[in-house]
């Protein structure tokens, strides 16, 4: 029980970490993420050393230079005659952080002929690091939003559903059934595809977390209601009715508080599930255009064969993710117990 | 005593002999698929100056998609395109290499002193893969069949000369009249990719009005007869179809051994062009054409080690390009698009977009530096028509903002463009998914121009898709296309030049010109195609190509560099900048 406890902590403040570095990427990504350096093409990543080919220690961390070399398997050498030192809580493009307040000041820097890409580069130069950061904004954002949705339609319609009973519930619950049998992928395909020329890119956004979060209601509907029809026959809710209290009183007061459990597990199942909607949607070319970042566009790249045999390090925002979803599902399941032991 | 079996009779052995002799005869007079040479025969054959090859083997090529159908007059897709060359022949042809007209199936012609009457001879005793012979009257059919609207061929329109279709008379059997309406300049490249159609096995088909269903890719081989260097053998769907030797072809080497060396060419289905790389790198396919720069590099690691080598020809005749929507939207309803358009007619808008365009950086980042970029729709790929007087400015954002300025636009605080209404200048790019290359080109233009103060959205669509807002619905704002000369010679683009054309892509199928550039530009592409002297075609087309470069319709941006690849051991590969690029000698490679 205590390593459970621990273990838990562990995720939740890696979780929390992750998510305040994504929320303030401006802060902790050196480069804006359309910043576009065409003369660093697929450059591959980049080190911070500490001692110098001469064997000199520096006590500040340093990059090399990156030269173009077309005779280079990667394309580039590094230049180790030119040494820029990595600079901390230094001066850099401005950015806003949730678009409340406009700062300038970078966790690390280096000076402008030098560039320090962590993640190396992609087709057009652009630092896959930053884009990495400021593309955790837009997929973890549509997630939520999406995963909100969906079990906020899943809360309507199942408590109507358990609630009510009878006719109501038939009709709703084949409803859910009809959603759950959609094949979601090609609907998003022919819902994108017959998008107008003009949608801005906080439109496209919105309906990409609408047709993701509409598609996936049923699942969180159906186990709610399935809570409703339990928890309305219970003693205490009985004798509420008997005093008089309305049905909007009863659902609000007594009946739904018995479902909390479920909304909470469904919410961190499907958070992680919508992730992987959006990225899938922005991989395939539907998502939200260039040049905003979304992890689907990291890895859209990587479709080319050229790219998936030379280029690595494109694959590493994709393994970045696995311990993420791990961490997500690790607290599912462990709200899950928590809640079953705590008797309905 | 052991007896000696008897000596045979003296007639037993004449018969022996006048069986062998016969048979010797017949072993000759036979058509054979191990391609011996004939014998006497009083055919005409065309000797090639290649050096002398030897026979055997088989080629593998890849396609990047099943082609739809065999037959010559209804294919429109590359792979149908790519497999028919090599099963069909024309009666004149272009030589890809030199890029000149040559005798092929007509053996000679004569010119009318007013250079309308073509009358064509053609080669005797050529004969089909099926054994009938080649007449005039398999000619007649042939062009009757191309010429039929309702047979809706697309290489009709070629054939449409001052209005009129060409008239093909019959003189003799092996002699066939062509009369144009009006004298046409490279009249003879017309004939060239026509496939001449056996008259004995298709006419009943065309008869009762069935041709578009004539010879479908599973065609039974004996039901299909060509003048190409193969014919069918045999068709697995979804995974390959096989071509053999053709035991009549008309043409032989010096060294008097009938083409082609080859026993077989192979056409291999794969999926996409990725997979024909891989496919290629692991020597599961012999000769490669239609990649990307990205890929050559890839394989360029690899060559020395699985024995292919690869070829870049330098600039092609393909030609990219960014362009603004300049069709007349009064009868759509699209206000947003019409009003944009007040700053996409502005010819200085134009020149100043392609002033802030980094065409070095799409060669460099798009194409890996195996591209040219291009002012002007003639690629440096074609030496004969390129105009050398154009300007080939570098790229310069000060000259852009001066253009900007002087045409009204101004900026706000923040660096947005305003046009001289006060409305912020924001625009969308359409580009084809399916092709990496046009969408990366958006991707470097959108962030060019932010650097004007454009606010510039890049929209990858469908490819069908977007030809159908390009061409029928006219809802866009501007797109990135490329196109590529099917020839050399101006004539077979007349279509994108002409105001009334229907690739004219920026405002195509005009009633009559919307400006008088473009009225300019009709007149002397007209006056082009009738003019015989190829001194004076030059300077009209000249004059046609600085008019394109003033006005800017089409923003040209680069011209991708024409790749090939080819195992070490086919010999006499020599790759063109014309299609069919790899295999347009197919009937001289041999494997080593």
């Amino acid at each position: 029980m205590m390593k459970q406890r621990r273990k838990l902590w562990i995720t939740l403040s890696f979780l929390a970490a992750f998510h305040l570095a994504v929320l303030f990427a401006g802060f902790f990504a050196p480069y804006n993420f359309s910043t576009q350096n065409r003369d660093f093409p697929f450059a591959p990543p980049m080190r911070a050393h500490f001692v110098d080919t001469q064997g000199k220690f520096h006590l500040r961390p340093f990059v090399y230079g990156l030269r173009l070399d077309p005779a280079a398997l990667s394309g580039f050498t590094t230049d180790f005659a030119r040494i820029y030192p990595v600079r901390f809580f230094a001066g850099g493009p401005r950015y806003s952080i949730v678009g409340l307040f406009s700062s300038s000041l970078h966790l690390f820097e280096v000076d402008s002929t030098g560039r320090i890409f962590l993640l190396g580069s992609d087709g057009y130069g652009r630092d896959q690091f930053s884009r990495f950061l400021y593309g955790g904004q837009l997929s973890l954002l549509a997630g939520l939003l999406a995963a909100a949705l969906s079990v906020g339609i899943g809360i309507a319609i199942g408590a109507l559903a358990g609630f009510y009973g009878g006719w109501i519930d038939d009709v709703l619950m084949r409803g859910a059934e009809l959603f759950l049998a959609l094949p979601w992928l090609y609907l998003l395909l022919a819902v994108r595809s017959a998008l107008p020329l003009h949608v801005s890119e906080s439109q496209v956004f919105l309906l990409l977390i609408c047709v993701i979060g509409l598609i996936g209601w049923s699942r969180p509907g159906r186990l709610i209601r399935g809570a409703v029809l339990s928890a309305k026959e219970r003693n205490f809710v009985l004798a509420a009715r008997g005093f008089g209290a309305s049905d909007l009183f009863l659902l609000r007061r007594h009946v739904l508080p018995q479902t909390y459990g479920i909304i909470l597990t469904q919410l961190a199942l499907l958070f992680p599930q919508y992730i992987l909607a959006e990225v899938t949607l922005t991989f395939l070319g539907l998502g939200v255009g260039e040049p905003m970042p979304s992890w689907g566009s990291l890895f859209a790249p990587l479709q080319q064969y050229a790219v998936l045999v030379s280029d690595w390090w494109m694959f590493v925002p994709a393994l970045i993710l696995v311990p993420l979803f791990l961490a997500y599902y690790f607290v599912a399941d462990t709200l899950q117990e928590r809640l079953k032991s705590v008797a309905l | 005593m052991r007896s000696f079996p008897r000596l045979a009779p003296a007639s037993l052995y004449l018969a022996a002999a006048v069986l062998c002799a016969a048979s010797v005869a017949c072993a000759f007079g036979l058509p054979d698929a191990s391609g011996a040479s004939h014998a006497a025969s009083t055919e005409d054959f065309l000797v090639t100056n290649n050096p002398p090859g030897h026979d055997g083997g088989q080629i593998v090529v890849a396609l990047r998609s099943e082609p739809k159908t065999l037959n010559p007059v209804l294919a429109t897709d590359i792979s149908s395109r790519d497999v028919i060359r090599c099963l069909t022949a024309d009666l004149i042809h272009i030589n890809r290499g030199t890029l000149k007209t040559e005798p092929a199936l007509a053996e000679s012609w004569r010119v009318s002193p007013d250079g309308r009457v073509y009358t064509l001879k053609l080669r005797r005793g050529v004969r089909f893969s099926d054994g009938q012979p080649f007449t005039a009257d398999d000619v007649v059919f042939s062009f009757r069949v191309y010429l039929d609207p309702k047979v809706n061929s697309s290489q009709r329109d070629q054939m449409i000369v001052g209005g009129k279709p060409i008239v093909v008379q019959k003189i003799d059997e092996g002699t066939v009249r062509f009369t144009l309406a009006e004298p046409y300049a490279a009249a003879e490249r017309l004939f060239d990719s026509v496939a001449m159609l056996p008259r004995h096995l298709l006419e009943n088909d065309y008869n009762s009005g069935k041709f578009d269903q004539v010879w479908p890719l599973t065609t039974a081989p004996a039901q299909f007869a060509g003048l190409g260097p193969f014919r069918l053998k045999e068709y697995v769907p979804g995974v390959r179809i096989v071509l053999e030797r053709n035991p009549y072809y008309w043409k032989k080497d010096r060294a008097d051994t009938q083409l082609p060396y080859l026993d077989r060419l192979v056409f291999l289905f794969v999926d996409s062009e990725d997979a024909q790389v891989i496919r290629f790198q692991s020597g599961d396919t012999d000769v490669l054409s239609r990649f990307n720069a990205e890929d050559f590099s890839i394989l360029q690691q690899t060559a020395a080690a699985r024995h292919y080598r690869l070829y870049d020809l330098g600039p092609g005749l393909e030609f990219n390009f960014l362009f603004f929507n300049l069709n007349d939207l009064s009868s759509k309803n699209l206000p947003e698009i019409a009003a944009k358009q007040a700053w996409f007619r502005d010819v200085r808008f134009r020149q100043a977009v392609s002033a802030a365009v980094d065409r070095e950086a799409i060669v460099r980042l798009v194409y890996n530096g195996r591209a040219t970029p291009i002012w002007g729709p003639v690629t440096p790929g074609d030496k004969l028509w390129t105009d050398h007087e154009i300007p080939h400015p570098a790229r310069s954002l000060d000259t852009a903002r001066q253009l900007l300025k002087s045409a009204g636009f101004s900026w706000t605080s923040a660096g947005g463009l305003i046009d001289p209404h006060g409305k912020p200048v924001e625009f969308s790019i359409l580009s084809t998914s399916s092709n990496v290359q046009r969408s990366k080109m958006a991707t470097l233009i959108q962030d060019d121009l932010s650097q004007l103060g454009m606010n510039v959205h890049v929209v990858p669509l469908e490819f069908r898709t977007v030809v159908d807002r390009l061409l029928n619905t006219y809802n866009y704002e501007a797109a990135v296309m490329g196109l590529a000369n099917g020839d050399t010679d101006p004539n077979p683009e007349m279509n994108v030049w002409l105001s009334s054309g229907g690739t004219h892509l920026w405002h195509p199928g005009q009633q009559k010109p919307a400006t008088p550039w473009e009225a300019e530009i009709d007149r002397l592409m007209e006056q082009q195609l009738v003019t015989m002297n190829y001194a004076k075609r030059k300077e009209l087309y000249d004059r046609v190509q600085e008019l394109l470069y003033r006005q800017m319709p089409l923003i040209c941006l680069v011209s991708p560099d024409l790749l090939a690849g080819a195992k070490n051991n086919i010999a006499d590969f020599h790759p063109a900048i014309l299609d069919p690029y790899a295999l347009w000698n197919v009937e001289q490679l041999y494997v080593q």
